[in-house]
């Protein structure tokens, strides 16, 4: 995988539109502000890290593909193009194929919630404009036509380590000659029902909202870059196995440290939440960012933000290697490492 | 088994088949490839309804919550048979199936795996039969894939598994081999979110691509397995895409779609009709577009009104979803 290399990345995140907000989150330590979430019935509305309004507005919501999709599409294709940059036109004028590899735990729930609520109400009036933004792969298909790209689009559904199994395929497919590159992105949008649902299970802690996404191709000759060195095995647990040596084995098989490494978590501050990760990392010697403990609980979008963070840090001089390890809620523990070429 | 929805129910079931079949052991490290659109829908469904009706009850709710997730389907699926390893659950749509199997082959030919089990699944529900009302996609009559007077589609449900390995450790085990998957094509329609290019480019694109990958043009192919909807749109883009596609060949390559007979299956169509082909080119007859009355007229190929017997070797199938999603598998008999 030493062959691959990061040729851009974007993120959306409640620190701000673009990586750049998020690195500066990370490097100060700077936590999102909360913004209450009103959900029926509740006497006390929950918290939630929104996505600031862009301003200007992005000038991609123009596209008539664009201009009525619900915010995860939005946040995709904003995380996309900045990933991009100046490769978009090489892509528009075809003289690049260009592979897309969309991940998402919830998807499109804000539409799907509307368009539901319309179909409990009268369903003879339910609209079919909402119907067809709560498939899971409207926002990849969104992105690939505004890029005009007829290449294979993927979108998968998973855990939060599903992040970095789409950076392992899109190596594969960059490897197979399969595409010239990739863009891989990880994104979620809030909604009541999801913030209510995740209360379920973590009583009081705000979940956010956003988008990241690295753009990947083959190294090419000359000028020093950024390489996606190793992806480890998914390494399953489930409610038989152990969480913790699922994340312990990620650990394992990634190898030793390496120098100047930053380490770059999935701890979010919750101590019931972060113990499985934060013991099988233990004894790390570098330094190390938590990007969901400022930002919140973000699903694939965290997952992606920790591999955004790792990516822009390393590119702005910040370490010599960056390591991102995620353990997910409720099917594998994976890890990456990405250092300078 | 309580707990689960019913797609997770019917996933269950055809996986069962498939690996009671195959004769496979429960072990380690064995992939898991899924396609599916709506996953637990139903359960997803009774958490907004409950979350409206009973705002402060929370009774049952984190157990929907749980299991309306596919990667607790897959979770459930792996337990059920004993073995982990990763999975891949993919949701292009009304291709994830075929996109699942193609997947899985993929694994396989680039030496990533030696077995992939890989499948699609889907539950009916309330927000998917709503929203292809919505759009007016259903036929208000019967649906007639490929007919002139064609006027929507029919829902399904269903799934369909399959075991894959390589041909090494099939015939380690002594394996009965029911097919091979030898072409695979995934590519964007990037026309319209729900509408596809009328001269059905991306599908085209599809079936060259897996053609390509599979080393063999429209001559070889025995026999069609369509997408075929019956919607006015599909099957008119469809045919205009086999058209060009087989060039002279149309005029006498067997074409049909399954959905006539079993419905629209959704994330689980791609897979349950590579299961049809495979027992096509076993069973040496091909499947009928069982309610076809006067064919459009835009089909230059033959479109099959009844089962007829066939010895082909090769059968292609196709898949395409809102969002562009388009997908072609090729099959060969084993012989």
């Amino acid at each position: 995988m030493s062959g691959i290399v990061v040729k851009g990345f974007g993120a959306v995140s409640p620190a701000g539109w673009g990586a750049e907000a998020l690195l500066n989150a990370c490097r100060r330590g700077e936590s999102a502000p909360f913004k209450e979430v009103a959900c029926p019935g509740y006497k006390n509305p929950l918290k939630a890290r929104f996505v600031p309004v862009a301003s200007p507005k992005s000038a991609f919501t123009a596209h008539p593909r664009l201009r009525r999709t619900s915010p995860i599409a939005q946040f995709a294709v904003g995380a996309a193009l900045e990933a991009l940059g100046p490769d978009t036109p090489l892509i528009q004028n075809g003289a690049r194929r260009l592979g897309i590899v969309y991940c998402s735990t919830s998807g499109c729930v804000n539409f799907s919630r509307r368009f539901y609520d319309e179909t409990l109400k009268d369903a003879s009036t339910a609209s079919p404009v909402i119907f067809p933004e709560t498939v899971f792969n409207a926002p990849s298909s969104h992105l690939g036509a505004l890029l005009g790209s007829q290449g294979i689009n993927y979108t998968i559904v998973g855990d939060q380590g599903t992040f970095l199994q789409g950076l392992a395929l899109a190596a594969d497919w960059l490897e197979a000659d399969r595409v010239e590159s990739c863009l891989v992105i990880g994104a979620e949008e809030l909604d009541w029902l999801i913030a209510e649902a995740f209360d379920l299970f973590h009583r009081n802690k705000p979940i956010s909202e956003g988008a990241g996404a690295l753009h990947l191709a083959k190294r090419a000759p000359g000028g020093p870059a950024v390489n996606l060195q190793a992806v480890t095995q998914p390494q399953f647990f489930s409610t038989r196995a152990d969480r913790r040596a699922a994340a312990e084995r990620a650990r394992k098989e990634l190898g030793p440290q390496a120098e100047g490494d930053l380490l770059c978590d999935g701890i979010q501050g919750v101590p019931r939440l972060d113990r499985d990760e934060q013991q099988a990392w233990s004894g790390w010697g570098g330094e190390r960012w938590s990007p969901k403990a400022l930002l919140g609980e973000g699903f694939m979008a965290g997952a992606a933000w920790q591999c955004v963070a790792a990516v822009a840090a390393l590119s702005s001089g910040l370490c010599d290697n960056a390591t991102v390890s995620v353990l997910g809620f409720n099917q594998q523990a994976i890890a990456a490492r990405f250092g300078k070429s | 088994m309580a707990r689960m929805d019913r797609a997770s129910k019917l996933l269950l079931h055809a996986a069962t088949e498939a690996w009671t079949q195959s004769g496979w052991q429960a072990c380690e490290n064995l992939p898991l490839v899924l396609g599916t659109t709506g996953g637990g829908m139903n359960l997803g469904e009774a958490v907004y309804r409950q979350a409206i009706a009973a705002p402060l009850s929370r009774r049952s709710q984190a157990s929907r919550v749980i299991h309306y997730q596919p990667p607790r389907q897959a979770i459930d699926l792996m337990e059920a048979f004993g073995f982990s390893g990763p999975v891949t659950i993919i949701a292009n749509a009304c291709a994830s199936g075929a996109n699942a199997i193609g997947h899985a082959w993929e694994l396989i030919r680039f030496g990533r795996a030696e077995r992939v089990l890989a499948g699609g699944y889907e539950g009916l529900s309330q927000l998917i039969f709503s929203g292809f009302d919505s759009l007016q996609a259903l036929s208000p009559t019967v649906c007639r894939p490929f007919d002139a007077q064609r006027d929507g589609l029919a829902l399904g449900e269903g799934a369909a598994v399959l075991t894959l390995e390589t041909l090494e450790s099939a015939a380690r085990r002594n394996a009965v081999i029911l097919g091979e998957i030898v072409g695979y094509g995934a590519v964007t329609d990037s026309h319209h979110l729900t509408q596809p290019h009328p001269q059905g480019d991306a599908a085209l694109a599809a079936m060259n691509a897996a053609c390509a990958s599979a080393g063999l043009t429209a001559q070889s192919i025995g026999y069609v397995n369509a997408h075929g909807t019956g919607t006015p749109l599909n099957d008119s883009a469809e045919a205009a895409a086999l058209n060009r596609w087989a060039g002279a060949r149309a005029t006498t390559l067997p074409v049909s779609s399954t959905k006539s007979s079993v419905g629209h299956l959704l994330g689980a169509a791609g897979a349950v009709e590579v299961v049809i082909c495979l027992m096509s080119l076993c069973g040496r007859w091909l499947p009928p577009t069982s309610t076809l009355q006067t064919k459009e007229a835009a089909c230059t190929f033959p479109v099959l009104r009844k089962a007829v017997d066939a010895k082909i070797e090769y059968a292609l199938t196709n898949s395409f979803g809102f969002g562009g999603a388009n997908a072609s598998v090729i099959v060969r008999r084993w012989s």
